[in-house]
């Protein structure tokens, strides 16, 4: 069992963002209505309170292999408005998995926001499995709001993949990434986005490959319903020989709107990127193929999500 | 048991209306193996998704087991126990071949039970279980899941519209080797294929030929088949492969 002081909703909310129903093994640090509601280290993995601003500092040894990070935030209680700058140093030949994530209850009348800004120092020939889900609940009139910068430093053959899940709840995201890559590295990102409502989210990716070898593939993939609405605009720069690929694929449901900007800049002349977008809504033959074998409308339509948005 | 009454089908163009099928009659008893065969632009295809109620007839009744279905839609239809095999199997992005298989036999299907499926139709489970039911499948390996999947449903009527469409001549072979399979397993059910290949013709229990939205010949293959050989009813699938 969970043994932190949180309450059931909270406990909710991790469960949904982080999947986590138990302590965790490994490091772990929970921030719950802005205070730390549990902390765990371990030989390899260091978690320090910043000094200054609110936030924490993950060193991450050399040389550690096999084990996890989860830092894990929840906002239950309505009104609070707070930007959280989290630091992750990851030593050299390192392969981790961290877990981060945001979920929002608001049943309150004010707003609600986290801001999280993870800066990640990527060392030589590490490998990092980043995993952030964001989620919101609650039936309050206030809004919840999540704004997270990321910013990924990637040091010579250094690897890393970044899966981003925002599938319900939150109202309001502007989400920006920011990443550089050195020689031999590579990025993956699979972005995972569901709106619904009257909502909002914003994606905006920024990816520099300035080494020689390095490699960036950003695809993301959303369905926007009922009046919401969505950006998404990703930039990959080459300034060396370099292979980068950004996709955006978006199915739009009822009054949705979808807005794709993918670009490319290519200062190098072995600099190889491409970039595809595509948005439509979902397709007459695969509902009529579903409910062939049986299902409801409006079931193969929950299906054909349930697949894209894998 | 299928039975159609009186069936037409009508649709809007800029001359006017332009009737695709026009009166037809026809039952399909239990137990048999009945193939629809005719020219192009005969009506096959439409009296195929008329059956699945994929579209509606502008006249007559369509009955399953004594049941009026002509007002049903296609998930009521495909849960009394019809469906269907695309011409064209549909693409998905994100659904692998085991959540099909899955949908189509209703159940929590075991990775065992989806690998019985797909070695009925010459596909290794262990390399298509988790491959995403999209573009980076060739026409006959769809083709094949396809089938796949009206195997994992195991309904009382099968349709099959042109399964030899778009598939490479060896997975032709062992397209007929299947058809073979599920006729000596019929029991109950029945099957209906839509297909002017000789070699699916040569298996069927019944042949239906159409010309110009009407049934012009109906009857047991032996007695039919032999006047359709050489017309575009009854094709070869290559000389080689005799």
């Amino acid at each position: 069992m969970l043994d932190l002081n949180i309450d059931d909703i909270g406990k909710g909310l991790l469960a949904e963002i982080a999947d986590i129903h138990d302590t965790p093994a490994g490091a772990y640090n929970f921030r719950v209505n802005s205070q730390l509601a549990g902390r765990h280290t371990t030989d390899n993995i260091d978690i320090m309170t910043k000094e200054g601003l609110p936030g924490i500092d993950i060193f991450i040894k050399p040389h550690t292999k096999g084990e996890s990070v989860h830092i894990p935030v929840v906002v239950s209680a309505s009104g609070i408005k707070e930007t959280v700058y989290n630091d992750f140093f990851i030593g050299d030949n390192c392969d981790v998995v961290i877990v981060a994530g945001c979920g929002i209850d608001n049943c309150g009348t004010h707003d609600s926001q986290h801001d999280g800004v993870h800066r990640f120092y990527v060392g030589k020939n590490a490998h990092i499995k980043y995993v952030e889900k964001h989620y919101g609940s609650g039936d309050g009139s206030g809004k919840r709001i999540l704004n997270p910068q990321t910013e990924v430093y990637m040091e010579k053959n250094s690897s890393m993949e970044m899966e981003m899940e925002q599938i319900k709840g939150v109202d309001s995201t502007v989400r920006t990434t920011i990443a550089e890559l050195k020689e031999g590295a590579k990025l993956v990102v699979k972005e995972r986005l569901m709106t619904h409502g009257q909502q909002l989210a914003k994606s905006d990716y920024r990816v520099t490959l300035n080494g020689a070898d390095s490699t960036a593939d950003v695809v993301s993939r959303s369905v926007a319903r009922d009046t919401s609405s969505q950006t998404f605009n990703a930039r990959i720069t080459g300034n060396a020989p370099c292979n980068g690929h950004t996709e955006c694929d978006s199915i739009i449901m009822d009054e949705g709107k979808i807005l794709a900007i993918p670009s490319l800049e290519a200062n190098d002349v072995d600099a190889m990127l491409f970039h595809e977008a595509a948005i439509g809504k979902i397709a007459g033959d695969q509902l009529i193929k579903l409910m062939s074998l049986g299902l409801t409308e409006a079931e193969a339509e929950e299906q054909i999500i349930k697949g894209f948005l894998r | 048991m299928l039975e159609l009454k009186h069936l037409s089908f009508s649709v809007e163009n800029e001359d006017g209306c332009k009737e695709i099928l026009h009166d037809l009659n026809l039952t399909v008893n239990n137990g048999k193996f009945v193939v629809i065969t005719g020219p192009n632009g005969s009506g096959k295809s439409t009296l195929a998704r008329l059956i699945m109620g994929i579209e509606k007839p502008t006249q007559g009744q369509i009955l399953f087991d004594g049941q009026d279905i002509t007002e049903l839609g296609i998930t009521e239809r495909a849960k009394l126990g019809i469906s269907f095999a695309f011409q064209q199997p549909v693409r998905f992005k994100g659904i692998r071949v085991v959540d099909l298989l899955r949908l189509a036999s209703g159940k929590t299907l075991g990775i065992s039970e989806a690998c019985e499926y797909l070695s009925e139709v010459g596909l290794c489970a262990r390399d298509y279980i988790e491959r995403e039911i999209n573009s980076s499948l060739s026409g006959g390996e769809l083709k094949r899941i396809e089938i796949a999947t009206l195997l994992a449903r195991k309904t009382k009527l099968s349709v099959f519209d042109e399964p030899e469409a778009g598939i490479d001549l060896w997975s032709f072979q062992n397209l007929i080797r299947i058809f073979e399979n599920m006729r000596r397993d019929i029991k109950d059910s029945s099957i209906v294929i839509i297909s002017h290949q000789e070699r699916i013709l040569n298996i069927a229990d019944e042949i239906i030929l159409l010309a110009n939205g009407t049934i012009e010949q109906t009857g047991a293959a032996a007695d039919v088949l032999p006047g359709l050989i050489g017309t575009t009813a009854a094709v070869d699938a290559c000389e080689k492969l005799k």
